[in-house]
C-alpha cells in the first residue's frame, strides 16, 4: 500500500484489480449471464408458448433469474481474496474498509450485475414485452442490479469460509431480496398494465440508496468478524 | 446497590435463569389455561365465522410474538456487538428457535384458519406473505449459527445479520403490502371485523402474554444450555457437575 495514503486512489486501484481479474478469468464472469439466458430460456419449455401468458409472467420470470444469477456469483465475490490472503492485507491497509468493500462490490456490479442488464432486452423480446416496456425492465434493472450486489455482499461477508457456503448464501440473502423483487418487476408489470412505473421505480431508487449508505457498513463489520 | 453489570457474566446468570425459568413457566401455564378458558367458555361464537373463529386466540398472539421476537433478539444482538457481551449474544440464539417456531405456527394457524372463512390455506396476502418472509430470516440466522463452527464468530456473524434483518423488516412488510394492493386489489382482506367483544379481545391479550411467558421461561433454559456447552471448559462448570476443576 502507499505510504501517503489517498482513499481514492486505492479503491480505484482496487476496482480496477478485480476488473482485470475478471477479465482473465472469461468463464467466471460470463457465468451469471449465461445462467440468466438459460433459467429464461427454460420458463417458456416449462409452461408452455403461449404469447399471452409469456407477456404475463415475463417480468417476474426475468426479474428473479437475474436476482438467482446475482445471488450465484456471490460466492466469488470475497472467496478467493479470503483464502489467499488478500482480504486480510486489504484489510490491514491504512485505507477505510468500508471503501474498499464498496470498491469491490462495485467490480462485483460491473461485472455480474451489468451484464445482466444488457442481456435483459434480448430475452425480453423472447417474452413479446413491447418496447416502452423493455425500457422501464432496464431502468428496473439498472436501479435494482446494484441492491442485489450490495446486499448480497453482506451475506457474501458473513458466510466467508463457512461450511455449505453457496445454501447458506442463499438462505441469508434470498429473503432480504425481497424488496428489490417487489419493486423491480413490480415497476416493469406496472408499465405493461399503463399504470404508470414511476412509482415503482422510486422506491426501487429508495432502496438503492438505503442500501448503498447502509451496506459498506454491515460489509465491513462482516468482513471484520470473518478476518478475527 | 446491586451491580446489574454482574449479571451479564454467564456464571452469575446460569443460576439465576434457573431460578426464573420454572417461574415463568408457571406463570404461561396459569395464563394459558385463563386463555383458553375464555377462548371456549367466555368468548361468544362469531356472527359472520361461527366457531372457526376461536383459533384466533392462538393464531394472532403467535404472530405477534414471532415478530416481537425478532425484534428482541436483533436488540440483544445490537447490545451484543456494542459492548462485546457474551450473553447477550447467547440470548439471541436462545431466542431465535422460539421465534422461528412462532412464524410457523402463526403460518399454520392462519391456514387452518383460512381454510373455513377464506376457503383456502393460502393466499398471498401481504401479511402472510411477509410472516413467510419473517420465518426466511429465522432460517437464515438458524442455518448460519448452525454453520460457524467458533461460537465468536458466529454470534457475532448473526448479530450482523439480525440488524441487517431487523432494518429490512419493515421494508419487505410495505413492499409486499403495496405489491398485493397494487397487483391484484382487494382479494380476500385479512382484517378483522371491527366491533369485537370484550371477551374475544380479553381471551387474545390473556393468550399473548402466556406465550410471551412461555418464551422467557424456554429462552432461559436454552440459554443455560447454551452457557453450559459453550463453558463446559470453565472452572465453576467442573464445580458444578461435582468435580473437581
Amino acid at each position: 500500500m502507499r505510504e501517503d495514503g489517498d482513499p481514492r486512489a486505492a479503491a480505484l486501484g482496487l476496482l480496477r484489480r478485480d476488473l482485470l481479474l475478471a477479465l482473465r478469468r472469461k468463464p467466471d464472469a460470463l457465468a451469471p449471464v449465461v445462467f440468466f439466458v438459460l433459467v429464461a430460456s427454460l420458463f417458456p419449455l416449462g409452461v408452455g408458448p403461449e404469447p399471452e401468458l409469456l407477456r404475463r409472467i415475463g417480468p417476474g420470470v426475468l426479474w428473479v433469474g437475474a436476482l438467482l444469477a446475482t445471488m450465484l456469483s456471490l460466492a466469488r465475490l470475497f472467496a478467493a481474496d479470503y483464502e489467499d490472503g488478500t482480504l486480510e492485507q486489504i484489510a490491514l491497509s491504512p485505507e477505510p474498509l468500508w471503501l474498499l468493500a464498496a470498491a469491490k462490490v462495485a467490480a462485483h456490479w460491473l461485472v455480474s450485475g451489468l451484464p445482466l442488464v444488457v442481456v435483459a432486452p434480448v430475452l425480453a423480446l423472447q417474452y413479446g414485452l413491447p418496447a416502452d416496456t423493455i425500457a422501464v425492465l432496464v431502468a428496473s434493472l439498472l436501479l435494482g442490479t446494484p441492491v442485489l450486489s450490495l446486499v448480497g455482499a453482506i451475506g457474501a461477508a458473513l458466510t466467508l469460509g463457512v461450511r455449505g457456503g453457496g445454501l447458506l448464501v442463499a438462505l441469508v440473502v434470498l429473503p432480504l431480496y425481497v424488496p428489490a423483487l417487489v419493486f423491480g418487476a413490480g415497476a416493469v408489470d406496472a408499465n405493461l398494465a399503463g399504470t404508470g412505473a414511476a412509482a415503482h421505480l422510486s422506491l426501487l431508487g429508495a432502496c438503492l440508496a438505503l442500501a448503498a449508505f447502509f451496506a459498506p457498513w454491515a460489509i465491513t463489520a462482516a468482513l471484520r468478524i470473518a478476518l478475527e | 446497590m446491586t451491580n446489574w453489570l454482574r449479571l451479564s457474566s454467564p456464571q452469575t446468570f446460569y443460576p439465576l435463569a434457573g431460578q426464573m425459568a420454572p417461574w415463568f413457566a408457571g406463570l404461561a401455564a396459569v395464563l394459558a389455561a385463563a386463555g383458553l378458558h375464555i377462548a371456549f367458555f367466555v368468548a361468544p361464537t362469531d356472527a359472520q365465522q361461527g366457531e372457526s373463529y376461536r383459533i384466533i386466540f392462538v393464531h394472532v398472539p403467535v404472530s405477534w410474538m414471532s415478530m416481537f421476537l425478532y425484534v428482541v433478539m436483533a436488540g440483544w444482538a445490537a447490545i451484543g456487538l456494542a459492548f462485546n457481551t457474551r450473553l447477550s449474544h447467547m440470548m439471541a440464539a436462545a431466542l431465535a428457535p422460539t421465534g422461528a417456531m412462532f412464524a410457523f405456527l402463526s403460518l399454520w394457524t392462519g391456514a387452518l384458519w383460512g381454510k373455513p372463512t377464506w376457503g383456502t390455506y393460502w393466499v398471498w396476502d401481504a401479511r402472510l406473505t411477509s410472516e413467510l418472509v419473517l420465518l426466511f430470516l429465522y432460517l437464515g440466522f438458524l442455518a448460519l449459527h448452525a454453520a460457524i463452527d467458533d461460537p465468536r464468530r458466529a454470534d457475532k456473524a448473526c448479530a450482523v445479520l439480525a440488524l441487517v434483518g431487523v432494518v429490512n423488516v419493515p421494508i419487505i412488510y410495505f413492499s409486499v403490502q403495496w405489491w398485493n394492493t397494487l397487483h391484484q386489489g382487494a382479494s380476500v382482506s385479512v382484517t378483522r371485523a371491527p366491533s369485537m367483544a370484550a371477551a374475544m379481545f380479553a381471551g387474545m391479550l390473556v393468550m399473548v402474554f402466556a406465550f410471551w411467558m412461555y418464551s422467557i421461561a424456554v429462552a432461559l433454559v436454552r440459554l443455560r444450555a447454551i452457557i453450559l456447552e459453550r463453558e463446559r471448559h470453565a472452572g465453576w462448570v467442573h464445580e458444578l457437575r461435582g468435580a473437581p476443576a
